[in-house]
Parts: C-alpha cells; structure tokens; sequence
C-alpha cells in the first residue's frame, strides 16, 4: 500500500481524475492480454504530456516506486502487468499526431497514438508506413516501439525497428532524453534509439517518436496456395526468395487452423491439405503481377495441390479471410486461448512445424500453428481452459519444449511478443549467460534502481509464473 | 450479497472465453468517450470475472460501471472469441436489481411501468389516448407556455418538445380486425409484431408495416394475445419479468401459425429473437422459443425480399442513415435498410459517417446518464450535420427520438427530418392500392 501523501503527490501532478486507485482501476488495470496473467497496482496514473510523465517519475524515484508503463496493454507477454504492485502509468491519454513532415517524409507522434490511426492519416497523403500488428486497431504507437512489434509486410518491409528514426524518453531520474531525429544517417555515439527499441519499457518511458515513412505501393495482389506436404509448403517459400521475389505478405496455416478455419467460416478451403500459403505482392502493377505468376509457377512446381489468385478486391478479400479468421476460429475452440511466439529461420519452418506437432501429440494436447512464414515467425496457439490446472501443467512443459526446439534449430524464444514475464526463464537459453550480464548491466546503467517493469525480461527465479485461480 | 447474486446469475464459462485481446475497445463509445480501461468491454467483462473470482468486491464504482454501459452491443461483432457480452451485462443488472434498494418513489416508478404498464397492452392505449388529450387539448401549448414544464429535467424537456402525436388506439383497431390479406397471390403469412410503445407513439408507422406488407403480397396477422417484448425489462435487470412476457409472445404466435415474425423495432427485434436463450432454462418451452427465435425478422429485411422498388414514386432528396444498434449488432441486420435506401428513385444516399456508433439513447439511457448521452448526441450531430442530409432515417423508436431530440438541439430543425424507414418508404411507395376493411 502507498501512503497517502504519495498519492497526495500524483494527484497533485496529474489531477483527481486522472489518478485513480479505486478498486475498479485497480482491476481494469491488472491484467492485459496475456492469459492466466493478472496482479493488482496501487494506483494508476494517466498523464497528459513529458512534463507530467517526468514529474510523476520523479515522485516514484523519490520513494522507489515501480513503475510500469502501459500503452493499449494488448501484448501477449505479462509486460504490463504490475507484479510487484506500483504505479502503472498509462499513456493512452497521450495521444496526438505531433507532425507529419512531408518534406522529410516522417511523422512524429506522442506514444499513445494507435498504430491504426498513424496508417489512415499517413495513407490519406499517399504515404505508407509498414509495420501493421495483428492487433494494430488498439495497440499504441508507443507499445508497438517497445516490443519492436513486426506484422504480416515484416518479410520485405522490415518491424517496427526499422521504421523508428527518433525518440524522446522519460528516464528513471526523471530527466528527458532525445536520440536520433529526422535523420537517415546518424553514428554519433551508441545507438541508444535501436537500444530503446524493444526495451520493453525496462529502461525509459518513450514519450515521443519520430517515424520515417515510405511512399504507397501502387498495387497489391493475392493467392492461396496448398499443398499436400508442409515440407513442399516450406520449399516454395525458400524458391521463392531464392528466386529473388521478396513478396510482401508470406503467411501459413497449419493444417490443424485450415480445419479450425472452414470449421467456423466455410469458405470452401480443403481440409485434407497440410499447408496453405497466403502470398501477396505490392508495388508497381507490372511487377506485382510478374512476380505473382513466378510465384503460382514456383508453386505449381513445388506440387501444389490448388493455388487461387484473387482477381477482384472481393476475391481477394476472400483469400485474406482465411488468415484474418484464424485467431476467432481458435479461440471459439475452448475458453482459453494462449497464443505464442517462436521464430526459426525460414528454412527451418518444416522441421519445426514438425516438431511442434510431436510435442503437442506426445502432451495430449489441442496446439494449431500459423504464422509469418516468410520470416520465420511461428505463432503455435492452444487451445485449452486455465481451470484445468492439470492440462496447464502440460501445456507449460510443451511450450518450453517447443522453444528449445526452436532454440536447437537456430531460432528464437520470441520474434515480435517479446519477453516479459511469460518468457523471462528461457532468455538465457537465446542469449547465453555473458549476454544477460551486458543487458544487466545495460539496465542498470538506465536503472540503477530497477524501477521501471521490474522483473520483467529477467526472472527472479528460473521458472517464474503468475497463474490466477478461482477463489 | 450482490456478490453471490453475481456469482449465481453470471455465465463464468462465458467471462473465461474472453482473452482480453482488446478487440472491442475501439467500438465502445464510453470507452472512446473516457478512454478508461474500466468503461471499456474488456474492463466491464473483468471486474465481473474479477467479483466471480473473489478479486474484488463488488462496490458503488462497480455498480456505476454496469450502469454506464450503453448496453448498445457494438462489442459484439467484433469479438474474435465471440463473447456474447449483451447476455453477461443484463445477467449483471439481473443481480444488481436482485439486491438493489431503490429509494421508495423509484421503487414505485419501476414497478408501475415495468408490471403495470409496458405488459398490459390496454392500459398502454389508455395511456395513450390520455396523451393524445394532452397534446390535442391544448393543455400541452399551455403547459408549454406558462413554463411549468422547466421543473423537468433538461433530457425530459427536450423528449417532451419531440413526442410524436400518440393514438389511443392500436393497429387491430385502425385495421378493424387481427388479419390483414395480402394484395395479390399471397407469399407469406406474417405475424406482425406491433410492440407496445410502438402501437401507442407511432401507431402509423405501425400502420405503414402493415401497408406495405400486405402490398407486397403479405397476409399479415396481428397476433392477439401478444405482450411487450420484455427488452426495458431485460436490460433493466428484470429478466423474470422479461420471461413471463416472452412465454406469452411465443403462445401467441405460435398458435397464429405464421411463417415469419416481423418487428419494425431493432430493440424489440432482437430481444424477439433471443426467446430461445432467455428460456434456455424452461426445458417445456424450448422447441417453441427456437420456432419463434428462428422465425424473427426485421421489416427491412422482409421488404427487400420482397418489394419492387421499381414501382416507387421518385424522391430527390438526400438520405442518410443512422443504424441502430440491436438492429445492428443484436439482429445483424446492416445491408437491407440501406439498399432499400439506395433503391428509392431520385434519391440520394450519403453514407453518414460512424453511422454504427450508437447514438446514446439506448433505451432509457439519455434519462439515466445524461450526460454521458449528451456528448454521444453531440457527437453524433456533428457527423450528421456533415452529410447536409434532409431525411435522416433510423430504424427503431428510440433512436427515432433522439435523432428528433438531436436536430432539436442541433439547431437543424427545417433542415433536415428524422423519419422511420417505414415511413420513408410508405411515402415511396405509389398511392395506397385499397386495402381489406380499414376504419
Ligand atoms: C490478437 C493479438 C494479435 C497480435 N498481433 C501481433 C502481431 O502481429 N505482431 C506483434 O508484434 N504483436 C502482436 N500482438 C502483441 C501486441 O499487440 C503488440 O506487442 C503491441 O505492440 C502492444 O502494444 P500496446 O500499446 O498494447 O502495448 P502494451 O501492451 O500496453 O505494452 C507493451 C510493452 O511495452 C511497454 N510500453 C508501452 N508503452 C510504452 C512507452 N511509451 N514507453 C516505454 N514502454 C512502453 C509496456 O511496459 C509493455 O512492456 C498481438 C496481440 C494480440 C492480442
Ligand atoms: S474482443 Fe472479446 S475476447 Fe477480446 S477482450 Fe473484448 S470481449 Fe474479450
Ligand atoms: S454494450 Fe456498448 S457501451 Fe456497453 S461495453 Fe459494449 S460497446 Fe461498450
């Protein structure tokens, strides 16, 4: 519990409204989309401007307060939850489009913007910026920055990494950082704006950003591709890259989401296919559909079984159905739904779907895969009910088993949800002993106090879990 | 003791298929509104999950969070694991009323409208022919003019200057009796459904239902017997009451024997067409709520099955449409009112921007959070005003008044009207071909 002064303080900074510590926000504020996940703050604060977020930092420096930074709270991580109680220090409230520089081709926002929003105004002036979450319609600009969220166009366009040229940062004394500008080159110094970029904010509140912004493809087309073998699916992804086609979108679905899929859309996919490809391609008109026939070709030699191009807008909107019902089509199945995250190289992609269906075979359980073949990114989903403490034991030994294959085929632990508390115990697994000593020691640097999202990204303990029960 | 009624009353299966993914937050209007995690369906849907687990209690804020729900449902469509958040919030206010205290003179409001008015369809006419007295007597300019109408409050002043003309008498009066024959080579029978309000306050668009149905080759059959739907009573927390109204409705048009039921109300339409689930639990009238659920349609949806537009008189006006939410997101009914729209000759249809959000009425909502409302209102004239529209057309009673209430207090009036879809189209529609009987 914090004494009453301290809220005193905050109140006086942000005002009544906007700290809160009633039982209700407390609630609101205690979970974000990461299942079997919650713990309560003592309060919440939702500030205005820097100037506020400085100033509420200051406080929390003063009494060594933890502080955890919320955008949307839409990630799949544990990274707002507030498990060491504190102040969760939401910024949705900060949310104006600060400029958009068409001389220089950026925009600046403050972090509370939506990703979506950023799109339709960009997009309005011809312009385009990349990065597009599945869950872009809620998660904030400043979110996305500080999990280096990646979406369906990462293949060729690159995260959200790419795209951040500048910040301005809160830091945990309170003082205001800049890195980077409006700048395409800049090796002044260590890059702290790359650093920030997936610091998941454990080193600095982000509380500005400078986006660079690319022109609009002219044209975008799609097909669906499927095919017998998951193998033959992996070998057209790797034909086409060789083939020096960098398509825009490269999406799979296993064949336990094709069936999950028609199951609750019917849209007249086959399911006694192993694999479907979702492959797109923007740009100039000519090229697009060049590179689509090469595409259907490399397929087609690859033994495809069926490959549809959308020839209309309505056709196409067709294709995409099938990727875009995938996560309401799992998560009908059963009431709990955990969505994960593990990357291989893209060559790896057979094996590791492979593995992924043994394990899940071998546990007794119910694990679909789909994902950004293109990159590599897996997105292994169960379906299961968090009542059932039994089957989530099974569930947990899965997943790891599936991130240290992941692990042993050259991958990750986790190509866009990031860390958090739900992958803290395996980080060492990716980076290595020698490497969790430097981002220690980059966190302390940033944070001597360990304020900001304490115990997130490095577990206390190895094996470190929250699972709320029913009282 | 709320809390255990909520832990009784609330579907925990239900509350454990939400993944707070946060894909309903954008289409909440109190959570764009505030932008507080708490007022969003997410939130709403924790704090119950949080009261059945035993995290929280469930206090004064709680209750106030329930009560700001618009109960509009825009939740809905757009939930990947298809959390039917409309059922969970009236079994919260089910469990709210259950213990609530209402002070003595709301106690009597409730009781009075909720058991001795809305359910007795002859008291309504009553009631409505006292109205038309008002309104016709010139009490109403009196009233009107000694001011004694500014110890209402302000949402009640501005609902008491847009109440349509009532009528003391309902659709089987004006018709002369309970069936109207189809025009022509009968295509279906229909059971219409007239409401309770809707016969009282807006008996000729009631009027108009029957018309064009029975034109367009409907035998049309006003089922006697049938009760107000139960929809204020639901999302007011009394869903026995809702169910005692709902076993009336299923016996009436049951035995009318009719091919399809049809409503001209979103909110009754879709509280119609979830008999089946509020009597999930009476195993003895299941097969007959499913008969009724399933027969439930919108009249714009039975129109566009089977009007000919071609025939309509031309209208060069500008259109535009504002949906209503149990239309919309209870009854999933989005294309029909606005193709029907854009079929009208002459006409032009403008899209009205956010024309999905609701507008706040929301029952009696605008009542009970007028302020919330308000600025939901405002926002909504805003849009409306940019379309430069002169027919403003909803598809429900009480969006139909706010709409009136809005242009009133947009300063649109003599620019623009809100009228019902039935009654646009009825105006449409070539002169009136004779119909059986009428008085
Ligand atoms: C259905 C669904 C689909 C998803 N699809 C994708 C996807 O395709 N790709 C992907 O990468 N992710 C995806 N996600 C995960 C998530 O939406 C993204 O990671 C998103 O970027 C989170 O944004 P947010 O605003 O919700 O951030 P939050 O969840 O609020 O916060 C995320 C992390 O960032 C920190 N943070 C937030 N704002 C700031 C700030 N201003 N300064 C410092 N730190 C901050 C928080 O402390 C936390 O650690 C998905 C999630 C869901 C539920
Ligand atoms: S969209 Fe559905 S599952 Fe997601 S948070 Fe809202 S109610 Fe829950
Ligand atoms: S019913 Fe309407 S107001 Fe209530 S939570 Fe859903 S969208 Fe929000």
């Amino acid at each position: 519990m914090l004494p009453e002064s301290i809220r005193e303080e905050l109140r006086a900074i942000v005002g009544e409204k906007s700290c809160l510590d009633k039982q209700e926000a407390l609630v609101a504020y205690s979970y974000d989309a990461t299942p079997m996940q919650q713990a309560l703050p003592d309060v919440v604060v939702m500030p205005k401007s820097t100037a506020e977020v400085q100033q509420v930092m200051r406080v929390a420096a003063r009494h060594h307060i933890p502080i955890v930074t919320r955008g949307a709270g839409s990630n799949l991580c544990g990274g707002t939850i507030p498990v060491g109680g504190g102040i969760v220090l939401v910024l949705s409230r900060m949310n104006q489009i600060v400029e958009i520089d068409e001389q220089n081709l950026t925009i600046t926002v403050q972090p509370g913007v939506r990703t979506v929003d950023i799109h339709q105004a960009v997009e309005a002036l011809g312009l385009f910026y990349p990065p597009d979450p599945g869950s872009m319609v809620i998660s904030t600009i400043g979110g996305n920055i500080a999990l280096n969220s990646g979406g369906l166009r990462g293949l060729k366009y690159g995260t959200t990494k790419d795209y951040v040229l500048g910040l301005e940062a809160v830091l945990p004394n309170g003082e205001v950082i800049r890195t980077g500008g409006k700048l395409m080159k800049d090796v002044a110094g260590y890059d702290l704006t790359k650093l920030l970029v997936g610091s998941e904010g454990t080193l600095a509140i982000i509380t500005e950003a400078i986006l660079k912004l690319i022109p609009k493809p002219q044209t975008q087309r799609v097909m669906l591709a499927m095919f017998a073998d998951m193998a033959q699916a992996a070998r057209s992804v790797s034909d086409i890259i060789a083939n020096r086609i960098i398509p825009g979108t490269l999406e799979f679905l296993d064949q336990g989401t094709i069936r999950v899929v028609e199951d609750f859309k019917q849209i007249g996919l086959p399911t006694d296919v192993a694999a479907i490809l979702l492959i797109g391609q923007d740009g100039e008109p000519q090229t697009v559909d060049r590179d689509m026939e090469q595409i259907a070709a490399i397929c087609q030699k690859n033994d495809a079984v069926q490959i549809k191009v959308a020839t209309t807008a309505e056709e196409a909107d067709e294709v995409m159905t099938a990727r875009r019902s995938a996560l309401a089509a799992l998560s009908r199945m059963r009431p709990t739904t955990i969505l994960e995250d593990a990357t291989v190289p893209r060559a790896a992609i057979a094996p590791m779907v492979a593995a992924i269906q043994e394990i899940t075979g071998r546990y007794g359980l119910q694990i679909c895969t789909f994902g950004h073949a293109g990159d590599g990114n897996l997105h292994p989903t169960c379906m299961t009910d968090a009542r059932n403490t039994e089957e989530i034991e099974r569930v947990e030994h899965a997943f790891e088993e599936i991130f240290a294959a992941a692990i042993d085929l050259g991958g990750t632990i986790t190509g866009e949800h990031g860390v958090g508390i739900v992958k803290a115990p395996y980080l060492e697994w990716k980076v290595g002993a020698a490497g969790m000593e430097i981002m220690k020691g980059i966190k302390h640097a940033f944070d001597p106090h360990n304020l900001l999202n304490p115990d997130k990204m490095f577990a206390k303990q190895s094996r470190n879990r929250v699972v709320v029960q029913r009282a | 003791m709320l809390k255990e009624a909520l832990v009784n009353k609330l579907d925990y299966d239900e509350l454990s298929n939400c993944m707070r993914c946060g894909f309903c937050q954008p289409a909440c209007p109190t959570f764009r509104e505030t932008g507080y995690e708490a007022a969003s369906p997410r939130g709403r849907i924790a704090l119950m999950k949080a009261v059945a687990d035993g995290v929280m209690e469930p206090d004064k804020d709680f209750v106030d969070q329930m009560n700001l729900c618009l109960g509009c449902r825009a939740c809905e469509p757009v939930c990947p694991a298809g959390v039917p958040y409309g059922q969970l919030i009236e079994q919260t206010r089910e469990a709210i009323e259950e213990v609530q205290e209402h002070p003595w003179w709301v106690k009597a409001v409730r009781k009075l409208a909720f058991f001795h008015l809305f359910p007795h369809q002859k008291r309504m006419y009553q009631l409505g022919g006292l109205l038309r007295f008002y309104q016709r007597s010139g009490v109403q300019k009196a009233a009107r003019k000694l001011g004694v109408l500014s110890i209402l409050p302000k949402q009640m002043r501005e609902m008491e200057a847009i109440m349509p003309e009532a009528s003391g008498k309902g659709i089987v009066d004006f018709f002369g009796g309970t069936v109207i024959p189809a025009v022509g080579e009968r295509k279906y029978r229909v059971g219409m459904f007239h409401g309770c309000i809707m016969d009282v306050l807006f008996n000729e668009t009631n009027r108009n239902t029957v018309r064009l149905l029975s034109e367009a080759g409907c035998e049309v059959i006003v089922a006697p017997d049938q009760v107000c739907c139960g929809a204020l009573h639901a999302h007011s927390g009394e869903r026995e009451q809702a169910r005692h109204l709902a076993r009336k409705n299923v016996a009436a048009f049951h035995k009318a024997d009719v091919d399809i039921i049809v409503s001209n109300a979103g909110g009754c339409g879709a509280m119609l067409q979830e008999y089946d689930h509020l009597l999930a639990e009476d195993a003895e009238r299941q097969e007959k709520a499913q008969w009724f659920a399933s027969r439930v349609k919108d009249i714009s949806e039975v129109l566009a099955l089977i009007v000919e537009p071609k025939e309509w008189q031309s209208l060069p006006q500008r259109i535009t449409y504002q949906s209503s939410c149990h239309l919309r997101n209870g009854m999933k009914v989005t294309k029909e009112p606005v193709s029907l729209l854009q079929a009208i000759p002459g006409a032009t249809y403008v899209q009205l921007r956010e024309g999905d959000r609701c507008c706040g009425s929301a029952g009696i909502y605008n009542l009970v959070q007028p302020e919330m409302a308000g600025s939901l209102l405002d926002e909504k004239m805003g849009h409306v005003a940019a379309t430069q529209a002169d027919i403003l057309v909803t598809s429900n009673p009480g969006c139909l008044l706010q709409m009136k209430a809005g242009i009133h207090r947009a300063g649109l009036e003599g620019k623009m009207e809100a009228v019902h879809i039935v009654d646009l189209l009825a105006r449409v529609q070539q002169e009136e071909k004779p119909l059986s009987t009428p008085k």
